[in-house]
């Protein structure tokens, strides 16, 4: 898992933040069939299921934002990826997402899954701050059991101190 | 569970060995006058040489299976083991020690063990009972005073020949160390195995020396922070069934679980009261944690903790009146105390670094903990006032102290670095001497020592 941060992406975000509502590119797959009964979904031809987690990997920034040690502020690449999510959601509204928290493995595993609570929560609250329904999301923190990079190294701990989005289904 | 303690009466010597009486040999004169020091109230790195032979047997027969006198040889390779890992003694036996005979279990050729240089000897038998029964017996003798120091019997089912064996260790380092005893006891924890960025966490239970290992969950859902009741007929822990964090007590006999509460939020960090009447567990709402209080067969949670941040954790002192847990409202994780009902909360934690995994000791007298600093994980004991802090360990990782019943020793877990990274379970002496791995099936995380067995 590599920590990508695209400027020209953010740019993009940010244009999309202040109401420009240009996407960086169209979107090339047919709008999803909401509420006609085949919502699991049709193939595309791409093999990406609308609203599936393939299509919103495919489609955001990100799929996960990072912190600080020991922290759990959303900073402002954080608020860009979370736009770029809160974008795929308004566009997916059936579908709803677990924020998953994670701390890395400098901590003691009780505050960990509390730390991983705080982030999950911060990221949540983010996205429902730009119009996303809150009940759409759920959280769980997983706080150090399930790392992301397996080092002991400031890189890997970088990679584990992270919220999350997954798809959950419609 | 089955162990009767009995009264070694000379009847029943009699009963289960009548030949004793004419054939045991007169105990040699004592010859020295000059009084062994015994080890008493302290720790120390001196250690008592005890001659252990294998228990004898008054005729080998066959009791479920086991053969009594194999099972003579194992209870002294169980007592050998006890006490040698306590740090105390240094046992002679049961491998390359003469057999004794079953006349020499209350007539020690004292000359003999003098002579191989140890200060004290333990003799045993092990007999078929009544009713597929068996009875076990240990004697504690001063080779020097040639005086007999400990007399223990127990009437036991088989297959807990084991705790005859930790029940007679602990009569031994009681009266020999005078602290209280500890090895019959039992520790749950979690089993780990598979890549540290999945790891497989199974819910387990041993005995204190890991003996009688027995998984408990399967491993399909993530377990964490297993805690044993005060009565080791339940276990309270975390499990991600279902992909949620809840705090769930299971019955070990039917093997059934329950939630300890129903709550749409996490809750996590579950602790026993002494009674084993409440437990105490963090939950948290809306990103922030508190701490709540419940009664064990359920009920309405009373919150304990109200400030902003995460408060969490959490253990009781042994009266039952106070609990200590871990906060960062000052900015970091630190220790405080408060009352059961939430009043009068009080940060006992100053040193430098962060201060996490309160564990109060069965004594009262101490708080073991987690000390974070310098990107190290430190175990060490303070007061319940924040005093005197001594820090007892000293490596990469070690988390989440567990006290021994008679609060001398400290069991925790020890990760190491890398992409291997591994946790192994550990013990250390409260003094930070007698340092040892306890050996599990795989690899080990959060232990929970239980109190002695009845």
């Amino acid at each position: 898992m590599t920590i990508r941060k695209s400027t020209a992406m953010i740019a993009a975000i940010t244009m999309l933040a202040v109401g420009a509502c240009a996407k960086k590119a169209p979107d090339t797959l047919p709008p999803a069939p909401e509420g006609t009964g085949t919502d699991t979904g049709v193939d595309t031809g791409t093999g990406v299921v609308p609203g599936s987690q393939e299509d919103f990997v495919a489609n955001v920034t990100s799929d996960r934002i990072f912190f600080d040690f020991d922290q759990y502020n959303v900073d402002a690449q954080d608020q860009a990826t979370l736009q770029s999510q809160a974008q795929w959601l308004q566009r997916n509204p059936a579908v709803r997402v677990t924020l998953e928290g994670h701390a890395d493995e400098r901590g003691t595993r009780d505050y960990n899954i509390a730390l991983g609570e705080r982030r999950a929560n911060a990221a949540k609250n983010y996205l429902a701050s730009l119009g996303i329904d809150p009940s759409r999301i759920s959280v769980i923190s997983y706080g150090k059991e399930r790392p992301a990079a397996i080092g002991s190294n400031e890189e890997a701990w970088a990679q584990n101190r992270r919220a999350v989005t997954v798809v959950i289904g419609r | 569970m089955f162990l009767r303690p009995i009264s070694l009466s000379f009847a029943l010597l009699l009963t289960s060995a009548p030949a004793l009486a004419q054939t045991a040999p007169t105990p040699p004169a004592v010859t020295q006058t000059e009084p062994r020091e015994t080890i008493e109230g302290t720790l120390s790195q001196e250690r008592t040489v005890i001659g252990i032979p294998p228990f004898a047997t008054a005729s080998v027969q066959t009791v479920a299976g086991l053969r009594t006198d194999s099972l003579g040889r194992q209870l002294a390779d169980v007592i050998a083991a006890d006490l040698e890992r306590s740090g105390l003694f240094e046992p002679i036996g049961p491998n390359g020690v003469r057999a004794i005979t079953r006349a020499e279990v209350q007539a020690p050729r004292f000359g003999e063990w003098q002579a191989r240089g140890a200060e004290n000897v333990v003799h045993g038998f092990v007999d078929a009972g009544s009713n597929g029964s068996l009875i076990v017996g240990c004697y504690l003798y001063d080779t020097a005073l040639g005086s007999e120091l400990v007399r223990k019997g127990f009437e036991i089912q088989p297959a807990d020949w084991r705790r005859a064996a930790h029940k007679c260790a602990d009569a031994i380092y009681s009266r020999l160390s005078g602290e209280a005893p500890f090895f019959d006891s039992r520790v749950a924890y979690i089993a780990e195995s598979g890549p540290k960025g999945n790891r497989i966490k199974r819910l387990a239970i041993m005995d204190s020396d890991g003996g009688n290992h027995r998984f408990i969950t399967n491993g399909q859902a993530l377990a964490i922070s297993p805690r044993f009741s005060p009565d080791y007929k339940k276990i309270v822990y975390v499990s991600y069934l279902n992909n949620r964090v809840r705090v769930f007590i299971y019955d070990v006999a039917s093997g059934t679980q329950k939630l300890v509460t129903e709550s749409a939020n996490a809750t996590f960090a579950p602790r026993w009261s002494p009674d084993g009447t409440q437990i105490l567990y963090s939950m948290a709402v809306g990103g922030n944690t508190d701490i709540y209080r419940i009664s064990a067969n359920g009920g309405t949670p009373v919150r304990l903790t109200t400030a902003p941040g995460i408060d969490v954790g959490g253990s009781f002192s042994p009266d039952g009146r106070k609990i200590v847990f871990e906060s960062d409202r000052s900015g970091s994780q630190q220790l405080y105390v408060m009352n059961i009902d939430g009043s009068n909360q009080q940060r006992i934690s100053f040193g430098g670094g962060r201060y996490a995994t309160p564990e109060w000791s069965p004594r009262g007298d101490l708080i073991a903990f987690t000390r974070m600093g310098g990107g190290e994980f430190r175990i060490g004991v303070m007061t319940p006032s924040g005093g005197g802090v001594r820090m007892l360990t000293n490596s990469w990782q070690d988390e989440a102290p567990t006290w021994s019943p008679n609060g001398r020793v400290i069991q925790f877990f020890r990760t190491t670095p890398g992409r291997e990274g591994k946790s192994s379970l550990w013990q250390v002496d409260l003094t930070g001497v007698n340092l040892r791995r306890l050996p599990t099936p795989q690899d080990g995380s959060d232990p929970s020592w239980g109190p002695v067995l009845p």
